[in-house]
């Protein structure tokens, strides 16, 4: 199988690096790190994603904001999204949802169902 | 899972750097609030950055299992929720919950940076009660929406946070207009026109949400739909924001929308313009779900083929990194010492040619390292702004819980000190401060009744004066009063006598351990540190503080510390065959003298120099050096300085300078007076750096 490429958006440094590190040792990948949305546009079309780990609450163009335009945009309508946010934000991820997002996991999450998505969503055909 | 573990201690500390810097910024941002709240004036931005805030800061905890701290900020994100959220109204009983709160984050996350586990599960209870206490139980948010009346498209109301959904409710509510603008960018500089088009919509009224869309040159383009409210006339801002790629629409429930069925609107301002705006080049119907396509300005790649950088142009390092280069730097310096030294000696050796050759290589390699250390320097300078920041929240804070009017007054902002010296001088500042305003500043009552301001001012000024920095921090308020110190320092047997004191002396006393002039300990300054502690905390990084007080007037504290600790260039000096270093920072002169210009006064060796005498220190004598053959006929005598004060240390002989990377002589011989550490000469022979501002406190001491 190829490397796959996944971009993570978190506006958190820390969490990025969490992530990063977690979905590194999970699945064989390359990472591309965005601090919010606005970053995720400038990177979606010089990456070849292969899969986008979101979160909701970032500054400038939100998860929500960016989930929307992807769906929205043929190029990447079918790169699979998974939220990845905070427990009391329900409404935003059933939003997020509604908007097309594939699934989604709460923060602190665990890292078995992580990787459970991460490969389900990977090797789809 | 163990390469996980081994990821997730890396990450503590990228844990702790990201929930330092959270949990500073919210202190500030809270201190603004509280700021807003007297003036009732409230900041939507504001708010729900600090709510965001407490919300990374619950996240981020969560996710590296510091249970304690997520469960606290998880808390204080629900308060800050309900606020920006308005389901509560900010009022002054709010501030001390949320002030109680974020002392408590701090106190946790300074806990996990120190590997402490004490247990603070009954402040946090305690805490999470007061916020919870704050909570009234949830009330209904209006039922049919009114956000339906502008026509938003699915598209764009499907990705409002519940938070932007808020906004735009308020933002109706206050009567403001709401305006979409369309905008078409070139994928290659979406981001700086954006940016441009944002930053100009937020001087003129709330930019509410940004949401990409796909438009009609999806491969060379971005569109962007921006909901905008504003009390603005469309004229008064429309030809600003202006350009080929902008598109403004009035949403509303006026006429122009072609929605059927809409309720009654109870909110919208009785606006009777057509909301279409004269001025918009493109018009578009608000409440079409697509937008048509607009025209794409340039072919792709036709132009700026940049902006793949990041916005950012700064690196965050570890200041060990930078203390391991600096250490490296060090030891190139001292190889550098021996090459010149080698090339020295052939030189009267005779191998002429050749040593020239390497004399004059190792004066290019001496060029470059000095710019060398140079750079390396400058990267840890900072200036002293960021710790002004960290000050004014203390300040906001204190006076509030005085009930004392202060404000604050900064100069210098700009000048640049060493990042560890900064650090340092974080806490002897704050302590003083602290003191300023609980024994300076008189109460808003006493200032009027005085016929001063009610309003104390504290003014901390900064500015370099030569390899120094000199950090003032001055109050206007009641001084200090210099007989109730003396009679304070007879009663706690500290002096035995007062009488002959003079008053630089008897202030010089508050710096004693153990001496405190208000005698119920307060919880502002009493916190079991008295000026002792700040005097040592400054002097350990070679600093002194002074002070100057005027009764009824005020008081200034000076504080004057060295520039940067890490490298710094000695004279050595001699003295009965030992050698020392004395850091040429607080060299001021030195002179070549015979016995007969010294005279005593008071059994104290003097030397007059130009209009002043100058007091002497003989090393032998200060260090107890027993001397063989009494001191040569000719010496020298170099005069030191630190702030105001001068002293002249007499020594043998001068040997020459050097750079030199001062080591700390570690706690084993840290009460030995006079140095303050010691380095390494490059020659294999290490030498002992004289501690100047305490060899000056000792002469004065003993002076009397």
């Amino acid at each position: 199988m190829n490397t796959k490429t996944i971009l993570i958006a978190d506006d958190s440094r820390a969490m990025r690096a969490m992530l990063t590190s977690t979905v590194e040792s999970l699945v064989d990948c390359r990472i591309v790190e965005a601090s919010n949305g606005f970053e995720a546009l400038r990177l979606l079309p010089r990456e070849n994603v292969d899969l986008i780990l979101t979160d909701i609450n970032m500054p400038d163009i939100n998860g929500l904001e960016l989930i929307s335009y992807l769906r929205n945009n043929p190029n990447y309508k079918e790169i699979p999204i998974i939220i990845i946010s905070t427990e009391g934000s329900q409404k935003d991820i059933d939003k997020g949802r509604l908007l097309g997002a594939n699934d989604y996991v709460v923060k602190p999450f665990d890292p078995a169902r992580l990787q459970e998505l991460l490969l389900k969503y990977l090797n789809r055909p | 899972m163990s390469d996980l573990n081994a990821a997730a201690n890396k990450a503590v500390k990228d844990f702790l750097a990201e929930a330092e810097e959270i949990v500073d910024q919210l202190g500030s941002e809270l201190a603004d609030l509280a700021d807003m709240a007297d003036r009732s004036d409230l900041n939507p931005d504001l708010l729900n950055s600090i709510f965001r805030g407490a919300h990374s800061l619950k996240g981020l905890a969560g996710m590296f299992g510091f249970n304690d701290i997520c469960e606290l900020s998880h808390n204080m994100e629900n308060l800050l929720d309900w606020l920006r959220l308005g389901r509560l109204n900010l009022d002054q009983s709010l501030m001390p919950v949320l002030f109680q709160s974020h002392e408590l984050l701090t106190l946790l996350v300074r806990n996990v940076a120190e590997g402490g586990s004490a247990d603070q599960a009954e402040e946090i209870a305690a805490c999470i009660a007061s916020i919870n206490a704050c909570l009234a139980p949830p009330e209904k948010s209006g039922g049919g929406s009114p956000l339906s009346q502008l026509g938003l498209s699915e598209a764009m109301l499907g990705a409002l946070t519940e938070y932007e959904e808020h906004r735009l409710l308020e933002n109706l509510a206050k009567g403001r207009r709401i305006y979409s603008i369309h905008t078409s960018f070139k994928l290659t500089t979406f981001d700086q026109e954006l940016a441009q088009v944002s930053d100009l919509l937020k001087t003129y009224g709330e930019l509410i949400s940004t949401l990409p869309r796909v438009g009609g040159n999806m491969e060379t383009n971005i569109d962007f739909d921006i909901l905008f409210g504003t009390t603005l006339k469309p004229e008064e801002w429309v030809p600003m924001i202006e350009r080929d790629s902008v598109c403004v629409t009035a949403l509303g429930a006026f006429p122009s929308p072609p929605q059927a069925g809409l309720p009654e609107p109870p909110v919208s301002p009785p606006l009777q313009q057509p909301s279409r705006i004269p001025v918009v080049k493109h018009e578009r119907d608000a409440s079409a779900a697509i937008p048509p396509p607009l025209p794409s300005p340039a072919p792709a790649g036709a132009e700026e083929p940049q902006s793949a950088k990041s916005m950012s142009r700064t690196v965050r390092v570890d200041i060990g990194k930078l203390d391991e280069l600096m250490n490296i730097v060090g030891e190139l310096v001292l190889a550098h010492s021996s090459i010149s030294a080698i090339a020295t000696k052939m030189r009267t050796e005779a191998f002429s040619r050749i040593s020239i050759e390497l004399g004059k290589a190792a004066k290019g390699l001496g060029r470059r390292l000095t710019d060398l250390q140079k750079g390396v320097m400058e990267i840890r300078m900072i200036p002293v702004g960021q710790l002004y920041e960290k000050m004014s929240r203390i300040v906001r804070k204190i006076s509030r819980e005085q009930g004392k009017k202060v404000e604050l007054k900064f100069n210098g902002a700009d000048t640049e000190l060493d990042k560890l010296i900064v650090e340092d001088i974080s806490d002897p500042m704050m302590h003083i401060i602290r003191n300023a305003i609980d024994h300076g500043i008189e109460t808003p009552e006493l200032r009027e009744a005085l016929g001063k301001d009610e309003k104390g001012t504290i003014r901390i000024s900064s500015y370099q004066k030569g390899n120094h920095v000199v950090i003032e921090v001055e109050d206007d308020g009641g001084g200090i009063d210099i007989e109730r110190i003396k009679s304070k320092a007879l009663q706690k047997g500290l002096v035995q006598d007062v009488g002959d004191l003079s008053d630089k002396e008897a202030l010089d006393l508050i710096f004693m351990p153990g001496f405190s002039t208000n005698d119920e300990v307060s919880e502002v300054s009493g916190r079991g540190v008295g000026m002792d502690v700040v005097r040592n905390n400054i002097a350990a990084i070679s600093g002194m503080v002074d002070i100057e007080t005027v009764k009824g007037a005020g008081t200034r504290f000076i504080i004057t510390i060295p520039i940067t600790l890490a490298i710094i260039k000695v004279l050595i000096i001699s003295c009965s065959g030992r050698t020392y270093a004395i850091p040429v920072t607080s060299v001021l002169e030195s002179l070549l003298l015979t016995g007969k210009d010294i005279r005593t006064v008071e059994r104290k060796e003097v030397i007059q120099l130009r209009e002043t005498t100058l007091p002497l220190l003989s090393l032998d004598t200060f260090f107890g050096i027993d001397r063989r053959q009494g001191r040569p006929g000719e010496f020298y005598v170099v005069v030191v300085g630190v702030a105001e004060k001068r002293l002249g240390i007499v020594v043998d002989d001068l040997l020459g300078q050097q750079d030199i990377v001062i080591k700390s002589m570690g706690s084993a011989f840290r009460r030995f007076r006079g140095i303050s550490g010691a380095a390494d000469l490059g020659d294999q022979r290490t030498i002992l750096v004289l501690d100047v501002g305490g060899m000056i406190n000792e002469a004065m001491k003993s002076g009397n």
